[in-house]
């Protein structure tokens, strides 16, 4: 399977009608890459004509302005909406709650105004207009799972729905954790957390938080953020439990019951 | 009674001058803040107003106090009503002045107040009891030093003795008008007082007005000095909630606003157009906020506005795993700042630098624990960001200060040469598409 660029599509005198932004996690984490390549298969059994900036993609510069570099974050916004604006990019889809919040409620600032759908959206949305068909989950399968809100995709941007009503068009059954969605704990990997050390604490955020979701008695932790992800998984190393338990993207999840 | 008029007068005067003269500082002292414009849809902010402020909607969240506060609140709003009467009866020299007007309905209302009374009582009773005995929590931590404590405790003390002295009041007056005593116009029964005045009634007619006006007295007294003690309490946010509410941003709570004056610069460095004349804002005095002058007016209204109920603190996921940051903390620390610049102006004319910011009060490590999750400004029930001043806070440290951990500017560098924040090189940004 080949994904195209939206340059590949330009030369051919084509234009995406979604463009796929990866994001840098799921463009060079191993485990995010799954993801990313997850996505990619859910897209295309759906038969979305989509691309991918490839190369001319760049970090959205959410990081650094967390950190409190705002000069660095406009230089990444202008010259990502450069790149955007040049090939005329509407429609977007992305896999990270971080760069979907930028592109979508940050990027208009300086001029980039496009339309952003984040995965667990999408993917909602093409299970209900029966554009992708899934698999029925056989018994064995049929497990619990827990899902973590992601701040920037809960609280955020109130969407607290859509990964879950995939989880259930998966025949999963939800438990929840002690706090969930508006009340959701953050996995410890925001505001530019990811690139530091924790200041100094009690525990960690990631431990307390991965704590909350083993007590669900879970074998699969469902999230819908890279670095969400990175941290539930390290939390779950810590715990000693990755033979049992999993962490899986909704993508991930949805992609391995494509019928 | 000339003369009582004259002194509740005198009283009554003293006290509103004194308290707008508290209200105009502190305006003052939110005006020390940057200009903001506020834009948005105006309906919006009114129906928050309604939601949150006058519906409470937020305290919600948690439903024991949020019942109990209602108790306290609805008790505010509804006995200034009576307080209405008490005012003007005393510039008047009446008694009970609604009464003709009101006549069967009078001793309804009077009654549903009472009742309130009693409720505002036990509501404040069980909040000295979760704060003094239970040492929940969130009202032991270690920003709730000994004035924020004795603040709480002072204004529920004040009104369990505020509303006892109503019903005291209203307890004397039925006894009194049973014993179909002058100028004791009789009411009907109120539901509280009357069975009370029946304990009442052997006392002497003098005995009871003696204890009726001292009652009066002090009650009036009390609810004016109230007043004044406001503008030192966090008990303010009685008033500024509802601006605040009115005030507080609309935006997507992870929607952090862009950094207007330095747009030229950077569109500048990228070599792109100028774009039509911006709104004429001129670099400000600093990159973020290093001190109260440097933030919003809006972040400044809102230190005021917060009564540190620590609602923030206690869904805050690096408070909650030990972290020193508090984000109630960086509120009281924003109007800890702002009071004292205020008493440099009161003491100087104008402000004097003093050698110090509001990094005075808020260090470092606080400000690097935030992983801004909004979980703060989710739950503060009166829309509150302390998200807000932490970013701003940080844009300082990196922008200005330079004061970035080692880890930060490794991001910095890498974002900077490889438009990612870990040092890959661009080309393999699509490797992950070779294996599908």
């Amino acid at each position: 399977m080949h994904i195209p660029t939206v340059a590949e599509l330009q030369a051919r005198g084509e234009q995406p009608e979604l463009l796929y932004w990866v994001g840098c996690a799921a463009s060079f984490d191993q485990r995010a890459q799954r993801t990313a390549r997850a996505l990619a298969k859910i897209l295309t059994h759906a038969g979305i004509r989509f691309a991918i900036l490839g190369q001319e993609e760049s970090c959205t510069g959410d990081p650094a302005r967390r950190a409190g570099n705002e000069f660095l974050f406009q230089l990444m916004a202008l010259k990502n909406i450069q790149t955007l604006n040049q090939y005329q990019i509407q429609t977007i889809v992305t896999a990270c709650p971080h760069c979907f919040n930028t592109l979508k409620n940050e990027y208009p600032d300086l001029g980039g105004r496009y339309t952003v759908w984040h995965h667990t959206q999408f993917i909602y949305r093409l299970i209900r207009d029966g554009k992708i068909k899934l698999k029925p989950i056989s018994s064995e399968a049929l497990q619990l799972v827990t899902y973590h809100d992601s701040c920037y995709l809960g609280r955020g941007n109130g969407i607290y729905d859509a990964p879950r009503d995939i989880l259930q068009a998966l025949q999963l059954k939800i438990v929840e954790m002690a706090h969930h969605r508006s009340r959701g704990m953050c996995c410890g990997a925001g505001g530019a957390q990811m690139w530091k050390e924790e200041e100094k604490g009690t525990t960690r955020v990631n431990i307390a938080r991965t704590q909350e979701a083993l007590d669900t008695g879970s074998r699969t932790l469902a999230a819908a953020c890279p670095f969400c992800h990175t941290m539930l998984y390290d939390g779950v190393k810590y715990a000693g439990k990755e033979e049992e338990v999993e962490v899986k993207d909704i993508a991930e999840i949805v992609a391995e019951h494509l019928q | 009674m000339l003369l009582a008029q004259i002194l509740f007068v005198a009283l009554l005067v003293t006290a509103i001058t004194r308290f707008s003269r508290m209200v105009r500082k502190i305006r003052r002292n939110i005006l020390l803040g940057r200009d903001e414009r506020i834009s948005g849809d105006r309906w919006q902010r009114w129906k928050n107003v309604l939601l949150l402020a006058f519906g409470q909607k937020k305290m919600f969240r948690n439903w024991i106090p949020a019942v109990l506060h209602l108790f306290v609140y609805l008790g505010f709003i509804i006995i200034n009503i009576e307080i209405v009467e008490i005012i003007l009866d005393g510039v008047l020299g009446t008694h009970r002045l609604f009464l003709p007007y009101l006549k069967g309905v009078y001793p309804v209302f009077i009654s549903a107040f009472e009742v309130l009374a009693v409720l505002v009582i036990v509501a404040c009773a069980v909040f000295l009891i979760r704060r003094n005995i239970l040492h929940v929590k969130r009202f032991t931590q270690p920003e709730m030093t000994r004035w924020p404590r004795q603040d709480a405790n002072n204004i529920l003390i004040f009104e369990i003795i505020l509303m006892l002295l109503f019903l005291t009041m209203n307890t004397s007056d039925q006894a009194l008008q049973m014993h179909h005593a002058p100028h004791y116009v009789h009411t009907g029964r109120f539901l509280i007082s009357y069975p009370l005045a029946q304990e009442f009634s052997h006392l002497s007619n003098g005995s009871l007005v003696a204890l009726e006006r001292g009652a009066w007295w002090l009650h009036i007294a009390g609810v004016l000095f109230f007043l004044n003690y406001l503008p030192y309490s966090k008990h303010f946010h009685i008033l500024l909630a509802f601006p605040n509410t009115y005030y507080a941003s609309l935006d997507p709570k992870s929607r952090m606003p862009v950094m207007e004056s330095i747009v030229p610069e950077v569109r500048n460095m990228l070599g792109l157009p100028e774009e039509a004349a911006s709104d004429g804002s001129s670099m400000p005095a600093h990159f973020g906020a290093r001190d109260v002058f440097d933030l919003s007016w809006r972040h400044l209204l809102a230190a005021y506005s917060c009564t540190e109920c620590g609602r923030c603190t206690a869904a805050c996921p690096a408070n909650l795993t030990g972290k020193k940051l508090s984000p109630r903390k960086i509120m009281m620390d924003t109007r800890d700042r702002l009071e004292e610049v205020g008493r440099n102006i009161d003491q100087h004319g104008q402000f004097v630098d003093d050698g110090k910011s509001l990094l005075n009060y808020i260090s470092e490590e606080e400000l690097r624990a935030c992983t801004t999750c909004q979980a703060c400004v989710e739950e503060c029930p009166v829309s509150i960001s302390p998200l807000a001043i932490i970013l701003e806070l940080r844009r300082y440290l990196v922008m200005e200060a330079a004061q970035t951990p080692q880890d930060w500017n490794a991001m910095f560098t890498s974002i900077e040469n490889n438009g990612a924040p870990w040092a890959f090189p661009p080309d393999q940004r699509d490797q992950w598409t070779a294996s599908l």
